[in-house]
């Protein structure tokens, strides 16, 4: 695994992420892809909510409050600003 | 013109993203023609409207707003059964209008592909276009419209913008079957699909269309093969794993599959339709959330602005609810002496019907003020924001972030709190948020904790500790709530939870008109579909109050009370005899025993059965039981001196005081914990239903029980009897 490699829960505000393909056994949310989150996309988290959960991010123009949990199952390549 | 053979009458069903001015596009178009129903069985909403063009009566059905028609809420399956015209009526629509947000098509288009996909004529109503405008994204309606083969309208429906042209657009859509451009599917899914039609044949099962097929393929757990009345005997499971086998052995993944494929197809689509700007502008909804989201900002708002909702629901009603109080009590003495011939019809038209219907008019106020303000706060879109910063707080014990609105509103009233439950998308959170709404410690309560913090609390150790107490009665329920949410969800709710997804939309500019549509929406569902429920309660608690009436009961009492003779005195007296042998309070003798744990009485038990319907009822039960008359109120002396005279007649307890300060205590804990009102009852059994109200109703008394019980006990070792 690359060093650049992570899930969308690790991070932080500001930080963007390239949605990498999933694995056969993991269970991204069908409505996480319904919404465009698919492998290729960026996704920028914008901000941690003030009590440390959730997410906000932003993939293909939309913004999306998620938890961390669920942003979890979202593996992402990190990108340099 | 419309083509001979046409229909004059057309169906049509608005879907669309949560989101994009969906129902404001609905009531444009549908102006006050509009009926609001439910789809049987399913706690969704369903509006219908008309409208007239072109020689045709046109019917539009407002389905819920939904991302994707796999069919994992109740609201997308609604949208999918009515759309594949597996509804009530069985035909489908004979088109589609398909709302998108112009500044995020390419996500918006992925519903409408997939609307297209089950064989229906499609528009696209391309709206807030303004907004897109604004944002320098330029969508080209014509091109676009040539790309996906389907009518493509500009609106901007918060002004009115583009509806004549949208009505135009439906009718030539149906005359032309305007179908929307299909995904090339990979030969692999052709495959499976064909593989699914087959097995259905072969175990005797309903053919399906390929497009319901699909939603087979590609939904794991998909509602669509329910209907294809798979017989009972055999499993499918085998013939879905082997079709989506299919799918994995071409490099498919069958979860991601439609997806990726849509997604690919909608953006070869749109490529040249589309233009963005160069450089992204800073958008004023970052600037503002910059404030309303920070930590130490965001949070100081978002409690400013919930206290201020509060304190708006519980003071700006009152002088409401107190003219409509008074409104009655003048219908009531204008009702009674027409007819004082018949004493039975007199009380029950009195107190049961008028007191009844009263008693739901006497909500509105409240349910107008918070339907307001959460209109309000979800058209500016800050109520998601709300929900961004208080998920974390509600999140863990099954609750979502949206929880929060609903539970502070019922410390005003739990029935505008649960009717505000409807904002929360995830069916689970939303049930968990109806069940528990009612332990907060609503306005009602009051006048109880009032009563018993005044008499017993207040004499005995001063004003600081009444204020204390008050202050502590109000976090009871909350206390108790944590716990049951958290148990109803680890061990009760076995429905899958939904992740917490929240789309965080622009902040927008509210239309006080769409404001007052969903006030007045609200307030006439409330009367019609609860109010029905809650005077027929009244009713039937009235009859048990008020029967049996033995013939010779007044001139009994009036023998035992030769001395007295004032009028006044005597017929009170004479109340007090008549509830005393109600059917009512015979049961308040009998289940006595149950309640002497917890230190009450008979009395105390009447009080409590009686105030089931309701529970400010306990003051003026108390006033008649004790023989003061009904026109007593919580500050009242000679109701106070009345209970702390009163002693036990009987048992190992007789002539010692019947309310001690555990006993006060102990009816205090009760009342706040205890499901006693039957309009709270009403609208939980409308809003999920009768089950999950009934359910409400029995763990919140034997919670109730439970903590007057402990109450008690705890008291009386601790202070004494």
């Amino acid at each position: 695994m690359s060093g650049g490699c992570s899930s969308l829960a690790m991070l932080g505000a500001g930080q963007r992420g390239c949605v990498l393909p999933s694995k056969a056994n993991q269970i991204v949310s069908p409505r996480l892809m319904a919404m465009g989150l698919l492998p290729g996309i960026e996704v920028k988290v914008v901000q941690v909510a003030p009590l440390g959960d959730p997410l906000e991010i932003e993939f293909r123009g939309t913004r999306l409050s998620l938890r961390k949990a669920d942003a979890a199952t979202v593996e992402v390549e990190r990108l340099d600003d | 013109m419309s083509s001979p053979s046409s229909p004059q009458t057309l169906r049509v069903a608005l879907v669309g993203n949560p989101n994009t001015g969906k129902t404001t596009l609905f009531n444009r178009l549908t102006g006050s023609r509009q009926k609001i129903g439910n789809y049987p069985g399913v706690t969704v909403e369903k509006k219908f409207g008309t409208w007239q063009y072109g020689g045709r009566t046109v019917s539009l059905v407002d389905l819920p707003g939904a991302y994707s028609l796999a069919a994992s809420s109740p609201d997308e399956r609604v949208a999918l059964d009515f759309l594949t015209g597996r509804f009530e009526d069985a035909s489908a629509p004979d088109a589609v209008i398909c709302v998108v947000d112009a500044s995020n098509l390419v996500r918006n288009l992925f519903l409408a592909s997939q609307v297209a996909d089950l064989g229906l004529p499609l528009i696209i109503a391309l709206n807030m276009s303004d907004a897109a405008d604004k944002a320098g994204i330029d969508v080209e309606a014509a091109l676009l419209s040539r790309r996906l083969g389907v009518p493509v309208v500009r609106t901007v429906a918060t002004k009115g913008e583009g509806i004549t042209a949208l009505e135009k657009a439906v009718n030539q859509a149906v005359d032309r079957g305007a179908l929307m451009a299909q995904v090339p599917w990979p030969e692999a899914v052709d495959r499976a699909v064909k593989y699914l039609a087959e097995g259905l044949e072969k175990e005797g099962a309903q053919s399906l269309s390929p497009g319901e097929l699909r939603r087979v393929l590609f939904d794991p757990g998909s509602a669509v093969l329910q209907r294809a009345e798979w017989p009972a005997a055999s499993d499918p499971e085998p013939l879905l794993s082997a079709s989506r086998d299919i799918l994995a052995a071409s490099g498919l993944q069958p979860v991601s599959a439609e997806a990726l494929l849509r997604y690919e197809h909608l953006g070869h689509l749109t490529a040249d339709a589309v233009r963005f700007p160069e450089k992204r502008r800073r958008t004023y909804t970052e600037r503002l959330d910059v404030v309303l989201t920070h930590r130490v900002w965001g949070l100081s708002i978002f409690v400013a602005m919930m206290f201020f909702v509060f304190q708006s629901i519980y003071t700006w009603s009152g002088p409401f609810m107190e003219a409509i109080e008074t409104a009655v009590g003048w219908v009531q003495e204008l009702v009674a002496p027409a007819l004082a011939t018949w004493p039975a019809l007199q009380s029950m038209v009195v107190d049961g019907l008028v007191g009844g219907v009263g008693g739901v008019i006497i909500f509105l106020p409240q349910i107008l003020i918070l339907f307001f303000f959460i209109a309000l706060l979800e058209d500016t879109g800050y109520m998601a924001r709300g929900a961004f910063l208080m998920d974390k707080l509600f999140g863990w014990c099954g609750l979502n972030g949206k929880s929060f609105v609903p539970m502070l509103s019922s410390y005003a009233c739990a029935i505008p709190g649960i009717l505000a439950a409807r904002s929360i998308e995830d069916p689970r959170a939303r049930l968990t948020t109806i069940l528990v709404s009612p332990l907060m410690s609503c306005s009602a309560r009051l006048p109880v904790y009032t009563l018993m913090i005044g008499a017993f609390i207040a004499p005995s150790y001063g004003a600081v500790v009444a204020g204390c107490t008050l202050f502590a009665v109000h976090f009871v329920g909350l206390i108790v709530a944590v716990p049951v949410a958290w148990t109803m969800n680890k061990f009760i709710l076995r429905t899958r939870p939904q992740p917490f997804l929240l789309e965080m939309p622009p902040y927008r500019r509210p239309r006080l008109r769409d404001i007052f549509w969903r006030m007045w929406e609200r307030a006439r569902e409330f009367l019609v579909r609860a109010g029905t429920v809650i005077v027929a309660m009244t009713i039937i608690i009235w009859a048990l109050v008020y029967f049996p009436r033995p013939a010779d009961l007044p001139q009994r009492v009036k023998a035992e009370m030769v001395s007295v003779t004032d009028a006044e005195t005597i017929q009170t007296k004479v109340d007090a005899a008549y509830i005393e042998q109600s059917y009512l309070a015979r049961a308040g003798r009998t289940m006595q025993p149950i309640f002497a744990p917890a230190g009450f009485d008979w009395k105390i038990t009447v009080g409590i059965l009686a105030s089931f319907p309701a529970r400010e009822v306990i003051i003026a039960t108390l006033g008649t039981i004790y023989g003061i008359g009904q026109d007593v109120d919580e500050e009242s002396g000679d109701l106070r001196s009345a209970l702390k005279e009163d002693l036990w007649r009987d048992g190992i307890r007789e002539g010692l005081p019947v309310f001690t300060v555990p006993v006060a205590l102990s009816i205090m804990v009760f009342f706040a914990l205890c499901l006693q009102c039957g309009a709270t009852v009403a609208v939980m059994a409308k809003e999920s239903n009768w089950g999950w109200a009934i359910f409400g109703f029995v763990y919140m008394t034997a919670v109730a029980w439970l903590g007057a019980v402990l109450t008690y006990q705890v008291g009386t070792r601790w202070l004494g009897a």
